[in-house]
């Protein structure tokens, strides 16, 4: 136990050299009672270098959530270690999760109040974020009276709202319509871009992948382990039908399909 | 909407002013314009058939009255009974009736609220608190609170004490159980979308977990009130005392006592509009409106 404690220690002085926005190492998750555990991540070790963006893929079931989860500090791992020195993460959850008893605005204002902004500041800087999230006129709006799209941009003020380094972010747009999600991609890349933000991000959705992505990390199934990794340097702004968005896309799907397939023959 | 920062923001200039107009686009496809009914045919839609029901029962009593189903004296007539609460408004008695019940309701209530929210919001995030008295002060809830009366005559003699104990161990057992419930059924992702943003702790209750569970509080509080008012009545009628004010419920057992049944029925027709004009007046308005911005209520 001492010497983890002084490993970690050590781990955080090489971040305030700005070397990781969060290391997650040689962890493991089981659920279940002793005797009938079920693994669900395997040795799973992932670097993410601040300002980085990486996207996590894998088939439905294979720990995604249960792995950023585990990032968020909403759950401990079975096994190794997760550092995030940049203090607590933003979490996007599948769901919106914006509180219905507050307006669009006050969901950000509640976020900004915890995180110890001052009250005369909070209207103005989630007047600020809505803008960004190109929801000028939607601070009065109760959740229920926004779309699908606009919610997801209201979650995703709050999070950024958090002024976390680390932004993760678990399926934000799968239940989104095609051109939305596109407009979304824009809006994201763009606020990364614009700010410090590391940004971990999961999806199923191959091209959605590489269309963010610095770096796609490929999770196989049951147990969770990393299957491959790929750089992608395709220049921003990308458009998600873009050749060499579907070439590498083309490339990943059939590793996937690989990862699927293999499941079959056990 | 949102074109007038996109230029600066997006390398691509045409690209930018695409994406925002296809964006207010699509805000405005998703966006329902609200439309509101004029005030008086809502108005008229929703006191309507109470009004009829309400016409229905008298003219079936008023036949069955008419053709002397009972010997007068047994069964009164609507007007009969008008005519006795005529009398008692002319003494100028009959508010003071009212008020003695109403307050005693009132203040009672509050005190329920004051001890059945802490007792509940403890209940239900402590476990040991919880496995201990959870099913105690469920099981209480099913009892009638008028087999109090008994007890709290022998403890406190027949006093306001009597009154008031009756009114609380109706009344806050169903408010805490409505709180408990409430705090049940939160949705967990709203308190892991708390704990995310930083609200743990003190803060984490406040601004998460009361409000996530105020619809099943409110409703706790609308039964609370139910059960106070039908407790009040239980004791009032059976507690009854030259130097206690006179209640509704006292009002009812000396009518009792006369065997004048136009003034019993008086006296149970005032207990029932003021049990359901408090919940209609104060409960439902603030029930609907909580529930309406939450977007938990369905619009007609
Ligand atoms: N609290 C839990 N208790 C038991 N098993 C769990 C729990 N949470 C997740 N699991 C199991 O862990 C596995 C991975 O779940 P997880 O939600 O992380 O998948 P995922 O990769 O996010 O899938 P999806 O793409 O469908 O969201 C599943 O088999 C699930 O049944
Ligand atoms: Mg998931």
């Amino acid at each position: 136990m001492a010497a983890t404690l002084t490993e970690t220690a050590v781990d955080k002085s090489t971040a305030v050299d700005g070397s990781y926005a969060a290391r997650i190492s040689h962890v493991s998750k089981s659920f279940g009672r002793p005797g009938a555990q079920q693994l669900v991540l395997d040795d799973i070790t992932i670097d993410v270098a601040p300002g980085e963006f990486v996207t996590l893929l894998g088939a439905s079931g294979c720990g995604k959530s249960t792995l950023l989860n585990l990032v968020a500090g909403l759950d401990k791992p079975s096994a190794g270690e997760i550092e995030v020195p940049g203090g607590r993460p933003a979490l996007m959850f599948q769901e919106h999760a914006l509180f219905p008893w507050l307006t669009a605005g006050k969901n950000i204002e509640l976020a900004l109040k915890m995180r110890g902004l001052a009250k005369s500041e909070r209207r103005d800087e989630a007047e600020r974020l809505l803008e960004l999230v190109r929801l000028k006129g939607a601070y009065g709006k109760r959740v229920h009276e926004l779309s699908g799209g606009m919610r997801q941009r209201v979650a995703m003020a709050r999070a950024i709202a958090q002024d976390s380094q680390l932004l993760l972010m678990d399926e934000p747009f799968a239940a989104l319509d095609a051109i939305t999600r596109d407009v979304l991609h824009d809006e994201l890349t763009r606020i990364w871009r614009e700010t410090q933000l590391s940004v971990l991000f999961v999806t199923h959705n191959v091209r959605e992948a590489v269309r963010l992505a610095e770096r796609v990390v490929l999770l196989s199934s049951r147990p969770g382990r990393i299957a491959r990794e790929w750089e992608v340097d395709i220049p921003q702004p990308r458009r998600i039908e873009d050749s060499a968005v579907a070439d590498l896309s083309v490339e990943i799907t059939e590793q996937l399909r690989g990862e699927i397939r293999r499941h079959g023959q056990h | 909407m949102a074109s007038t920062e996109t230029t600066s923001h997006t390398p691509d200039t045409k690209e930018g002013g695409d994406l925002a107009g296809l964006e207010a686009g699509l805000d405005a496809l998703e966006t329902q314009t609200a439309q509101r009914t004029a005030f008086g045919r809502k108005l008229l839609s929703k006191a309507l058939p109470p009004i009829v029901a309400i016409g229905l029962v008298l003219l079936l009593w008023q036949l069955a009255y008419h053709f002397k189903v009972k010997e007068h004296y047994l069964l009164p007539s609507p007007a009969d009974v008008g005519r006795t609460l005529q009398e008692k408004w002319l003494e100028g008695t009959l508010l003071d009736y009212v008020w003695t019940s109403l307050s005693r309701g009132a203040l009672g209530f509050l005190i329920s609220v004051a001890i059945g929210t802490p007792l509940g919001l403890i209940v239900a995030r402590v476990k040991v608190v919880r496995a201990a008295i959870g099913p105690i002060l469920s099981g209480l809830q099913s009892l009638p609170s008028v087999a109090w009366v008994p007890a709290a005559i022998i403890w406190f003699g027949l006093s306001d004490a009597t009154i008031y104990a009756v009114v609380l161990l109706g009344a806050v057992p169903s408010i805490a159980n409505g709180l408990v419930a409430g705090v049940d059924q939160v949705p967990p992702l709203y308190l892991r979308a708390g704990r995310v943003i930083g609200a743990t702790g003190f803060n984490g209750v406040r601004h998460v977990l009361l409000p996530a569970a105020l619809p099943g509080y409110i409703a706790g509080l609308k039964q609370g009130w139910a059960f106070s008012w039908r407790s009040l009545m239980a004791a009032e009628l059976i507690v009854n005392a030259a130097d206690l004010g006179v209640g509704l419920g006292q009002l009812l057992e000396q009518g009792r006592e006369l065997q004048d049944m136009s003034w019993v029925l008086s006296a149970i027709l005032l207990i029932l509009v003021v049990g359901i004009g408090i919940e209609l007046l104060l409960f439902a308005p603030i029930e609907r409106r909580v529930l309406r911005s939450r977007g938990l209520l369905a619009k007609s």
